[in-house]
């Protein structure tokens, strides 16, 4: 077993992506993300990778657009401007069947706003961002740990349903440092990409499109995407739970409000109150089950984010009709401290 | 019998969606004579940008990326990262990589990716209705500049090949035109010198095509061919701007 | 076993150094972790502030309002984290750099250390914050100086390893002086 190393979010998301087999990484400086490509300029051609300084978000995305139909796996990374900035492109992939990954190291919003952590981007990740019908890979790492293991989830992901996955996380989950094993949980295993635009020789010509315009076409595509949206729901749900059995009050939160409500549970507790946690790791899929499971049995739910309520719509649609959800949100770089969810815990148990 | 013409094999036999009198359908078959000539159908990979050059993939029996308007350079520069063993052109028209795409063709030129751009320059946006595009002449009517183009207001055409030509990373930048038979040589000779550079490792390699729109321009096949002898030639000069001639960069 | 601390200075005065020597020799003891160093407007002006939690179990918060302890190398340090120190805990203070009449807390665990003249007296200025971070050790008692000890030499970089036993000395210094 290798050590555990004090390590950064962001770096370990970037050894993350190499070890996943990420060779090619094209991207923009924009804080608080810029740790992600200094690593990989510094390490990628090391290992036999690319790296390119783009000109722009535009032309990243598209480069990761280019390399990904060839068969490889790309990745770029940004935080909300830039991302804006990628969605056309998010959208052709989505709509081309083309898988990648795009790590958002959220900063407060919206225009340029400021550098300090959010969760603000949560619907632009999850309800589209882009243009047309599809639906991005979501995943929400809260650890170092997980920054590492969830990006090379991302790219298995990816691969696996031919759509773009996104990792994202808020600046706290970037800067801050833990310990953390950078080796994989499991062998990579990269499949085989049939699809993959490299040369006819030897069979037929491929395409990568996103265009249709006979009659039906476009309608018979977006069905097929919806199938495999479905698909991902019923398959790739991660969640971690903690104490729900006997709880009376269900946190939900995901990224740093999660790991503020652990500390918030456990003080509960210790005062005599059942305070459980639902943390949702794929924001898309959503625990929507899970949600509706346990709100039927557990029918206070606080819903934490550090924004003015994303989440938490997602959270009310598909909890128990009968169960009272409550909010508290932090946006603009303000973060929960536990006092504060202990504070909204009693405020919903309307206990003093 | 003894055969003398006939469809290059890097021609499907699919009909032409292009107005008759369009000159992107010969755009298309010098790059497939070439293609065949130098033998890379099988390796090649082509990215068109959007518009009319959008149904890339109907006419070449190849590999083909679909990339968003304007960013097809940036997609090639991946694409040819991933796999420097192939040969990857992209084919834009003057909306795409004189416009929108401005910033995507200028880095990835300034990089000297090894890629090829063909360029065609038509003047107007010619798939959403014949709008004005930065390369549409002074005074030229358009759907989006009734009363002419006025520098005052809309600046001038610009002058892709010759800016291209003053960045270190390009190999090779020329423009020619499709209006008469002797200039559709000149041009099937540059589009082989393009690919030439490419598969030599020279770096970035276009070639700006002076096109018709008739149907946009509003005027008969032939009077368009006159059009670009008369009208686009004097402010678009023919010719190689740029041509390197050994890899050594400065 | 739970401690959370903040450890707050200007750049130079070494912040960065001790917590990341003591954020090794915890993790070396087989504890957990979270180290947040201030990152962008924060750093403007050139401070540090680093917040460390560690825990024999899962940390859940990486950051703090109530830290159990803080180390203030200088009066900015002070002033902003001794009015959130939790009741009973510990302030490190080096008193080299802030004046008396600015301790304004009855119910925490005060250390002052006057830690540029105590490393002066030793032969080198530059240990003064290792003198705070041996103070901080003793007073949490989370950690032996056994424990920096066999970590010190990964932390210290390579061009300053002769500096080692001067920080260890001082490191014992401050223990004693917080005894």
């Amino acid at each position: 077993m290798t050590p555990r190393a004090l390590t950064k979010g962001n770096i370990a998301l970037a050894e993350g992506a190499i070890q996943a087999g990420c060779l090619y990484y094209f991207g923009y400086p924009i804080t608080p993300q810029n740790d992600i490509p200094e690593y990989l300029a510094r390490n990628l051609p090391k290992r036999g990778g690319i790296f390119i300084p783009a000109e722009s978000e535009i032309a990243s995305i598209n480069m990761v657009m280019g390399a990904a139909a060839s068969g490889k796996r790309a990745m770029t990374s940004s935080s909300g401007p830039g991302i804006s900035l990628m969605q056309e492109a998010m959208s052709y992939m989505a709509g081309s069947d083309i898988p990648c990954v795009v790590v958002n190291i959220m900063r407060v919003g919206p225009g340029l706003g400021g550098i300090e952590p959010t969760q603000g981007d949560y619907n632009q990740a999850v309800h589209g961002g882009g243009h047309g019908d599809y639906k991005n890979i979501v995943l929400a790492p809260a650890s170092v740990q997980e920054m590492f293991d969830l990006t090379i989830k991302a790219f298995e992901l990816a691969d696996k349903y031919r759509n773009p996955a996104m990792v994202v996380a808020d600046a706290m989950i970037g800067q801050f440092q833990e310990p953390c094993r950078l080796t994989p949980a499991e062998p990579i295993l990269i499949p085989e990409k049939p699809w993959a635009l490299t040369g006819r020789q030897g069979r037929k010509p491929q395409l990568l499109k996103s265009l249709y315009l006979a009659p039906g076409e476009q309608e018979a595509h977006n069905l097929r995407m919806k199938a495999k949206y479905d698909e991902i729901q019923e398959h790739e749900v991660m969640l971690e739970t903690r104490e729900l059995d006997d709880a009376e009050i269900m946190i939900v939160a995901f990224g740093t409000p999660s790991r503020v409500a652990k500390s918030a549970l456990t003080q509960a507790r210790e005062m005599g109150i059942r305070a459980g946690l639902l943390r949702p790791i794929t924001l898309f899929p959503f625990p929507e089950k899970e949600i509706r499971e346990y709100s039927s049995k557990i029918r206070k739910v606080l819903v934490v984010e550090m924004n003015t309520g994303q989440m938490v719509r997602d959270v009310r649609i598909n909890s128990h009709p009968e169960a009272e959800i409550s909010f508290y949100g932090r946006p603009g770089g303000g973060i929960p401290y536990p006092d504060d969810i202990i504070r909204e815990i009693k405020k919903a148990l309307k206990k003093s | 019998m003894n055969r003398i013409f006939k469809r290059p094999d890097s021609l499907t036999d699919a009909n032409t969606h292009f107005c008759p009198g369009c000159t992107h359908g010969i755009a298309h078959r010098l790059i497939a004579e070439v293609m065949d000539e130098l033998g890379i159908t099988d390796n090649t990979i082509g990215i068109p940008g959007v518009g009319c050059c959008v149904f890339l993939y109907t006419y070449f029996p190849i590999d083909v990326l679909e990339a968003p308007h304007g960013r097809a350079p940036a997609c090639a520069t991946g694409m040819k990262r991933a796999q420097p063993d192939k040969i990857v052109f992209v084919y834009q028209g003057d909306g795409d990589l004189a416009a929108i795409g401005t910033s995507e063709v200028i880095h990835a030129a300034n990089r000297g990716e090894n890629i090829t751009i063909f360029f065609i320059n038509n003047s107007v946006y010619g798939m959403t209705g014949g709008q004005m595009a930065p390369t549409t002449l002074l005074g030229q009517q358009t759907t989006t500049s009734p009363y002419g183009r006025d520098f005052q207001s809309e600046g001038y055409p610009i002058r892709m090949a010759e800016l291209l030509a003053t960045l270190e990373g390009v190999a090779y930048s020329t423009r020619v035109a499709l209006h008469s038979p002797k200039h559709v040589n000149q041009a099937r000779k540059a589009v082989r010198k393009a690919f030439e550079m490419q598969m030599n490792g020279m770096g970035f390699s276009m070639v700006e095509m002076l096109s018709t729109c008739n149907t946009n321009w509003r005027v008969s096949p032939l009077e368009a061919l006159k059009t670009i002898e008369n009208e686009m030639i004097p402010y678009y000069p023919l010719g190689v701007f740029k041509e390197r001639t050994g890899k050594d960069f400065l | 076993m739970y401690q959370d601390v903040i450890m707050s200075g200007f750049g130079g005065q070494g912040i960065q150094i001790i917590s990341q020597i003591a954020a090794l020799a915890a993790i070396r003891k087989g504890l957990e972790i979270t180290y947040l160093p201030s990152y962008g407007v924060e750093k403007r002006g050139g401070r540090t502030n680093v917040t460390m939690v560690i825990s024999d179990s899962e940390i859940g918060s990486p950051i703090t309002n109530h830290p159990m302890a803080i180390i203030a190398l200088d009066i900015i340090a002070l002033e902003t984290f001794q009015p959130v120190v939790r009741e009973g805990g510990v302030v490190i203070a080096n008193t080299s750099l802030i004046p008396e009449e600015l301790f304004t807390r009855q119910d925490v665990q005060l250390v002052r250390i006057r830690s540029n003249e105590e490393a002066l007296a030793m032969g080198n200025a530059k240990v003064a914050n290792m003198i705070c971070l041996g103070a901080y050790l003793q007073r949490t008692a989370y950690m032996s100086f056994g424990d920096i000890e066999s970590v010190i030499g990964d932390v210290i970089p390579e061009r300053l390893k002769h500096t080692i036993p001067d920080n260890l000395k001082a490191i014992q210094k401050g223990m004693d002086l917080a005894r």
